[in-house]
């Protein structure tokens, strides 16, 4: 029958022109800012720095010099070398809270969208609840009673990403599973564990991806705010809040003591929301296609 | 009365994309006469909405447009965007396809009929609000009174179908342009707002262009029909003749793909094989050859431009279905 | 049962009733509606949207919970099964939607699509699900080479269609749903897919249940044809017969209403003014009755009953035009 033709030539017309888009140099500075910035965390050990908690009483916020690149603080410690281990826990807290928040809230946000009634309720409520305690005071509270330390840190910030990873796994599923390609699925008689997993999750698993890249954002600088008050890692570990908030204290004679860590914080918080952006828009299947 | 009231010459809109340019529409020219009916036929992706925007000088920003569209003696392409605007709604006037996304959510219907009557015919509260519940019952739509204070919402398709075509109608244009009106209406419905549109239109004489996908919708309804493929008028006849002496083939294989009420069930269908070009990458030949069965020779290689045999009958084909022989 | 088609129908609906509620009200979507579909026949089923035409064909596969009525599948009570031998009768029910588009996972590649249901259904070796992919991918006039690793963005509606009908066909089943599958094609494209799924009724001998709001659609397709307005069955009756002669006001409608390609035959102007009514609210009696002309006091007060108005030809209604 002569329905059933369909020319090779047309199929190869169908291959979206822009499959190899152009990234732009801001992508790759914030690349390349981001593997620096990784690489002096990770290899901190073995590069030829002085111990970021020796003081030296006699150089108190030393200029710049070749002895140390960045000066040294307010207690002689190289500014470098705190900064450089700063990196390490700001990196550390700023990631593994969001997959905290990642994992748990973007599980609980595509059940509660795909199996709705009364479990979404609930979900949807606990959420609520959890958003409307003070977080400060929550942070104050938890370090209060278990003590200040690193992982009390990220477990503080990953259960406070919870309800806002939830929201976006829930509104994307909502409106996935009432797609017909879900439905189809049940036709078939696939499982709801093999929906939620094959059908769904592909579809879920971006737009929560460019949401975490937010949330490293927001955790690095939630995090320096609550080291800035006092309220995170424990001295004389250092991490970028701590150091802009110790140079608070000598903000008119050393500016540049807060500033550098401020300045670090600020370009990787906008190198993330950079990526997460580009990726965001390079994986959306449908950009393609006009 | 009659005379040439819109005619666009020559037009060609150009569409930037991520891949490539997208002529949308290719000099395309049409004319419609004071108090007629024009259809314009076409799949979607065809360029017919992308004309019926340009005739209204609502393209997108970065479309790029040249020719000339001429409507009551002056050129729209150097009308001042204040005079347009003017143009628009008072002499010119649209009703979509979708009357859910043409009339504003949030304001009642009696609100937007009522502000459009005072904006362009210049006419008082008490005045206006008259004019509107006249409209709405000439419209077909019951207790009109009552329907002022609705919104949109609290209506059904066709309802507000009506009342998309009372707010067009309210400034009694000299040219309205229905682009797909009742595409996402049911079947019954479909039949009562096109009665409505041929009745209103004869009443005040005013001229139409109907754009559709369905060659049934034109058929009873418009004096002449333009056939589009591929951005192009691949033909164009007063209505009778394109239907009984078709050249272009592909009129004649769209017609074909259609389900006729007489055939027998399980008839196979003559359809039309592949699907239409991409028109980022325009074809050397004549757009259709690829699906034409009567493709031959020159149309890979040519363009066909459009020729006319009757005075009134163009057609862009070197291999037309020949006169007299029934297709 | 007073229209029966066979005396051992692959499909038999009885009283199916299905409501929903939205924002409190319900939703009488599907009100008492019976139909057998014999072995190998395409049934038609027509209506306005919102009559609940697309509901009745998701309770079937029991997508949507019914309130009362049965589904019997090949003798089976759909309704009664849960669990895995639900699942496993779903395999021989398929469906096809409306949207190609949106029918098809954006994430996924059309191998693995088209795969899924054998992959549900336990086929284990890789190698075998290809060649049978790749057998049903050409059936339906795509290249298995060239199509398997793309996305569905990559393809048009109507291929995205010949995809779906792949997907459908793959595990070889014996009744397919078809919900509006030619609705959001193209005049040339439609006509393409009506005959794919004609030529694919012949060779694979499937039973179909064609919905569809355009009659002469369904008509190109359909051995019978069920009417519904506003979740009644309206009309059954063998195509051909129906359209010659129907007996229910609302057939007459429905096919005075279509458009006519031929310039000649100027459009007539009887169509009443009126919509349908909400299906949150139905009128009593015949539910009809607000748009029909012949409407009397009787059709107010009295449910009409399915009855034979001629020979395998059902009508509901007080006072049918045969």
């Amino acid at each position: 029958m002569a329905t059933l033709e369909l020319a090779l030539e047309d199929e190869a017309g169908a291959t979206p022109a822009g499959r190899r888009r152009r990234l732009g140099t801001l992508f790759w500075i914030a690349i390349g800012w981001m593997a620096l910035v990784f690489a002096v965390a990770i290899f901190a050990d073995l590069l030829p720095l002085p111990s970021p908690t020796d003081m030296d009483m006699l150089e108190r916020r030393a200029p710049i010099s070749a002895e140390h690149w960045l000066g040294t603080d307010g207690l002689g410690r190289d500014e470098l070398s705190r900064l450089i281990y700063g990196a390490r826990i700001s990196l550390i807290v700023g990631l593994c809270a969001p997959v905290i928040g990642v994992t748990i809230g973007g599980a609980l946000g595509m059940l509660a969208g795909y199996f709705r009634g009364r479990f979404e309720s609930f979900v949807v409520g606990s959420m609520d609840v959890l958003l409307a305690f003070p977080p400060l005071i929550l942070a104050l509270a938890v370090t209060a009673y278990l003590g200040q330390s690193i992982f009390n840190l990220t477990c503080i910030l990953g259960v406070l990403g919870i309800p806002a990873f939830m929201r976006v796994a829930r509104a994307a599923t909502l409106s996935l599973a009432r797609r017909e390609f879900v439905i189809a699925a049940q036709a078939l008689g696939a499982t709801h564990t093999r929906i939620l997993l094959r059908e769904l999750l592909p579809n879920v698993l971006l737009p929560l991806l460019a949401f975490f890249l937010l949330g490293v954002a927001v955790t690095i600088v939630v995090e320096g705010s609550l080291s800035f008050l006092g309220l995170g890692v424990p001295p004389p570990i250092s991490s970028w809040g701590s150091m802009i908030g110790e140079g608070r204290e000598s903000l008119d004679v050393a500016p540049q003591l807060a500033f550098i860590p401020a300045i670090a914080m600020f370009l990787t918080v906008l190198s993330f929301n950079l990526i997460g952006d580009t990726i965001r828009a390079l994986t959306d299947p449908r950009q393609g296609a006009l | 009365m009659s005379g040439v009231l819109l005619s666009v010459e020559d037009a060609v809109v150009d569409l930037p994309t991520p891949r490539g340019n997208l002529r949308a529409v290719d000099h395309v020219d049409l004319a419609v006469d004071a108090g007629k009916t024009l259809g314009i036929v076409g799949e979607s992706g065809c360029g017919k909405t992308m004309l019926s925007r340009t005739i209204l000088q609502l393209l997108p920003k970065k479309a790029k447009l040249s020719g000339r569209v001429m409507f009551d003696g002056q050129d729209l392409l150097k009308l001042s965007p204040e005079k347009l605007r003017k143009l628009r709604g008072r002499s010119l006037a649209v009703v979509f396809q979708d009357p859910m996304t043409s009339l504003n959510p949030v304001l009642t219907i009696g609100t937007q009929l009522i502000e459009t009557i005072q904006e362009h015919l210049e006419l008082g509260l008490a005045q206006a609000r008259q004019r509107s519940i006249e409209l709405l019952a000439a419209v077909g739509i019951p207790a009109p009174e009552q329907r002022l204070a609705q919104y949109p919402h609290q209506l059904s398709g066709g309802m507000r179908q009506r009342v998309a075509i009372a707010v067009a109608l309210s400034c009694e244009p000299q040219l309205l342009i229905a682009d797909e009106p009742t595409t996402a209406l049911d079947v019954t419905i479909q039949a009562q707002i096109l009665d409505l549109l041929a009745r209103e239109q004869q009443r005040r004489h005013m001229a139409m262009i109907i754009i559709t996908h369905d060659l049934g919708v034109v058929a009873g309804r418009t004096d002449e029909v333009a056939v589009m493929y591929a951005g192009r008028v691949v033909e164009r006849a007063p209505t009778p003749l394109l239907f009984k002496q078709m050249r272009m083939p592909y009129t004649e294989a769209l017609l074909a793909a259609l389900p006729k009420l007489d055939a027998a069930p399980h008839t196979p269908l003559p359809a039309i094989s592949g699907r239409p070009p991409d028109q980022t990458r325009p074809l050397k030949g004549c757009s259709f050859s690829p699906r034409c069965r009567y493709a031959a020779g020159r149309c890979n290689t040519e363009k066909p431009s459009l020729r006319a045999e009757a005075p009134q009958h163009f057609y862009a084909c070197f291999h037309p279905i020949a006169a007299g022989v029934d297709a | 049962m007073m229209q029966q088609v066979s005396s051992d129908p692959l499909l038999k609906v009885e009283n199916l009733v299905v409501e929903y509620s939205v924002g409190g009200k319900t939703i009488h979507a599907v009100s008492d509606v019976s139909l057998e579909i014999a072995r190998g026949e395409t049934l038609g089923l027509v209506g306005e949207s919102g009559c609940g035409k697309s509901t009745l064909g998701r309770a079937v596969l029991q997508l949507r919970q019914a309130v009362s009525g049965t589904v019997l599948f090949d003798g089976h009570d759909l309704a009664a099964m849960q669990g895995d031998s639900l699942r496993k009768m779903r395999r021989r029910v398929q469906l096809i939607f409306q949207d190609p588009i949106a029918s098809l996972n954006p994430r996924r590649r059309i191998g693995d699509i088209v795969a899924e249901p054998l992959v549900i259904s336990g086929v284990k070796d890789p190698n075998k699900r290809k060649q049978i992919v790749s057998d049903v991918l050409s059936a339906v006039g795509l290249d298995p080479a060239l199509v398997s690793g793309r996305l569905p963005h990559e393809f048009s509606g109507g291929q995205c269609q010949r995809i779906c009908i792949a997907r459908a066909l793959v595990l070889n089943p014996e009744f397919i749903i078809c919900d509006e599958p030619v609705s959001a094609l193209d005049v040339s494209i439609r006509a393409q897919i009506l005959n794919l799924l004609e030529e694919m009724k012949t060779r694979y001998g499937l039973t179909l249940l064609f919905i569809a709001h355009d009659l002469a659609v369904v008509k190109a397709v359909s051995d019978r044809v069920a009417v519904m307005y506003l979740g009644r069955l309206c009309e059954v009756g063998p195509s051909e017969q129906l359209f010659a002669t129907p007996a229910h006001p609302y057939t007459a409608l429905l096919i005075e209403a279509i458009p006519v390609p031929d310039p000649d035959i100027r459009p007539t102007q009887s169509i009443p003014v009126g919509e349908p009514p909400s299906p949150i609210a139905p009128p009593s009696g015949c539910r009809f009755r607000t748009r029909c002309p012949r409407a009397d006091a009787r059709c107010a007060s009295e449910v009409p009953e399915l009855r034979m108005v001629a020979p395998r030809q059902f009508a509901a209604c007080h006072h049918p035009l045969i």
